[in-house]
């Protein structure tokens, strides 16, 4: 063990260029992961929160529906699975809602004498696939006027994020098999370099992991090295991103970015992982040649 | 404490070894001599498990080799002392270092290390040159290492393939001294060579080998000639065993 770390350390450091060369291609490697990481938890992060918003139904109801009737369609969406609660909105409450929401605004609609909006029910689903059972039910019942919900643009938003998850977990494992291919070219070209060696001590009797020790080390060094390198190089830049548009996105979305500390945290950790793995596959396969008896 | 039997190793239309049967006992000192391409590396690889035979079963210490997993070749030369006839040394690493690493490399305790290393290199009297680099070493010097290296594990035999083809005479003679001195010891040795007068001057078993076959094995014998056993006439002059 010791003996393979001592001789990784060396080679490494004398293979000075080939080494830095393949820190560099994976440290752009991880980054490009690591930028498109930050991204997919971004989206998804801000379409859950959006999500959350869209997930509730509205259902107005007719002026002259009276409130026994509206009692008794609560009390049946209540009993539906896929509600999770049901709310009543009357016209004065909605009034005030919009006043807070348009602000100086609301005066187009006090202008008239009458309250515009009608009443309604509030119905908040557990899922946003309960929508359609829920909107079907709700039809089916006399006294309303109409009824509003967003499946669609949940569902375009839904398709969106899956989309950004599934490209970028194809676009990763294709970075990570190139990397692969970096690291075992590097190592490759000590193997070769050491070939003579490496028939040597096979021939006194060293085993396939005694000889391979050394590279294998020296593979997770890269790897390890190219880590940390992206790991700081991500964070910096993040910390830049959130420190110039943190509060814009909070304005706009009612959510901010996800929080540093966690980002560069996981990030580091599936650096680290992907660094020695990318390392460690990289220098078996660059010896698999080498080695076969 | 090795054993050929019906041993056939062919390369594609090349043949290696041909139904080849011979056995050597613990402690011999054995020459395989023959001409260029009769097989006679064929056999060491055999035993080596570098290569697998066609047919055939080799028995290296009671264990059939052929019927054994790769896993265990690592194994099975460590108890095989190698010397080549291009030493083969590590060339970044010094006298000792090369040594040494026989022994690092089956996980000695560096006590062990430093106990053992020093005896081999006096045994094949090259302690005065423990720091070199192999380069700054004449030929004979650096198959002597290669030799401490070769016996620092105390294996129960020494294969040595044409050991002395790279010494003047002189040298190779030394080498040879030193080979006898450490079968004397209880080392089986089994040396390949096309060296007539050393063959013939040290009078022990030569087993000779002719494209892939078996053509001679005494005793007692000498170098011989191409084709005919004329091996067995020089026996007979000196008064061998078959001795009229
Ligand atoms: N890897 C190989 N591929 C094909 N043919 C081979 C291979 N190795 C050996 N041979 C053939 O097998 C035969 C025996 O070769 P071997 O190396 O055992 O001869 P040798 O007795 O050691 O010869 P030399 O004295 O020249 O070293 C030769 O005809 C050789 O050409
Ligand atoms: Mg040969």
């Amino acid at each position: 063990m010791s003996y393979s770390i001592k001789q990784a350390v060396k080679q490494f450091f004398r293979n000075g260029a080939m080494s830095t060369a393949s820190v560099f291609s994976i440290s752009a490697i991880l980054l490009i992961l690591g930028f498109f990481f930050l991204l997919v938890v971004n989206v998804t992060n801000i379409a859950e929160s959006v999500k959350k918003d869209f997930d509730t139904i509205q259902i107005y109801l007719l002026d002259s529906t009276e409130y026994a009737l509206s009692d008794s369609m609560m009390k049946k969406l209540n009993l539906m699975p896929e509600v999770l609660d049901v709310n009543y909105l009357t016209k004065e409450q909605a009034m005030e809602d919009f006043k807070k929401l348009f602000g100086d605004k609301a005066y187009l609609l006090e202008m008239r004498q009458e309250n515009p909006l009608p009443n309604s029910i509030v119905v908040r689903v557990t899922n946003i696939e309960g929508v359609d059972a829920v909107v079907a039910r709700a039809r089916s019942f006399d006294g309303v006027e109409g009824i509003k919900y967003y499946k669609e643009a949940v569902n375009r938003l839904i398709r969106f994020t899956n989309f950004i998850q599934v490209g970028a977990l194809a676009l990763i494992l294709f970075l990570v098999v190139i990397s692969v291919v970096v690291v075992s070219n590097t190592i490759k070209l000590t193997v070769v370099a050491r070939d003579r060696e490496i028939g040597i001590m096979k021939y006194i009797g060293a085993t396939n992991w005694f000889i391979r020790g050394p590279f294998l080390v020296e593979g997770i060094l890269i790897g390890l090295v190219s880590a940390v390198v992206s790991a700081f190089v991500v964070g910096f830049v993040y910390a830049k991103i959130i420190e110039l548009f943190g509060t814009d996105l909070i304005v706009m979305l009612s959510t901010g970015f996800v929080p540093l500390r966690f980002m560069v945290g996981n990030l580091a950790v599936i650096f680290t992982a992907l660094g020695v793995s990318i390392g460690a596959c990289g220098s078996i396969i660059s010896m698999r040649r080498f080695l076969d008896t | 404490m090795i054993e050929y039997k019906n041993v056939t190793k062919t390369y594609g239309s090349n043949i290696g070894l041909d139904d080849v049967s011979v056995s050597i006992d613990k402690g011999d000192f054995v020459f395989l001599v023959g001409p260029s391409g009769a097989g006679k590396s064929t056999f060491i690889k055999l035993l080596l498990k570098e290569i697998k035979p066609d047919s055939g079963s080799i028995t290296f210490n009671g264990l059939d080799i052929t019927k054994m997993s790769n896993r265990s070749v690592p194994k099975l030369r460590r108890s095989i002392g190698i010397v080549f006839q291009d030493f083969r040394l590590l060339p970044k690493k010094t006298v000792y270092e090369n040594v040494a690493f026989a022994m690092e490399i089956i996980h000695m305790g560096p006590r062990v290390i430093r106990r053992q290393t020093p005896q081999a290199l006096s045994l094949v009297g090259i302690s005065s040159e423990a720091a070199k680099y192999p380069d700054e070493l004449s030929a004979g010097e650096q198959q002597r290492v290669a030799i401490a290296r070769a016996i620092v594990n105390n294996p129960t035999i020494l294969i040595a393939d044409e050991p002395t083809g790279n010494l003047d005479p002189d040298t190779a003679w030394e080498i040879m001294h030193l080979l006898e001195q450490i079968n004397m010891r209880g080392t089986t040795i089994v040396m390949v060579t096309h060296a007539k007068d050393i063959v013939n001057k040290m009078n022990r078993r030569v087993i000779s080998i002719k494209s892939g076959r078996i053509t001679r094995d005494e005793k007692r014998g000498g170098y011989g000639e191409t084709e005919d056993d004329f091996g067995r006439s020089e026996l007979l002059l000196r008064g061998g065993p078959f001795s009229l």
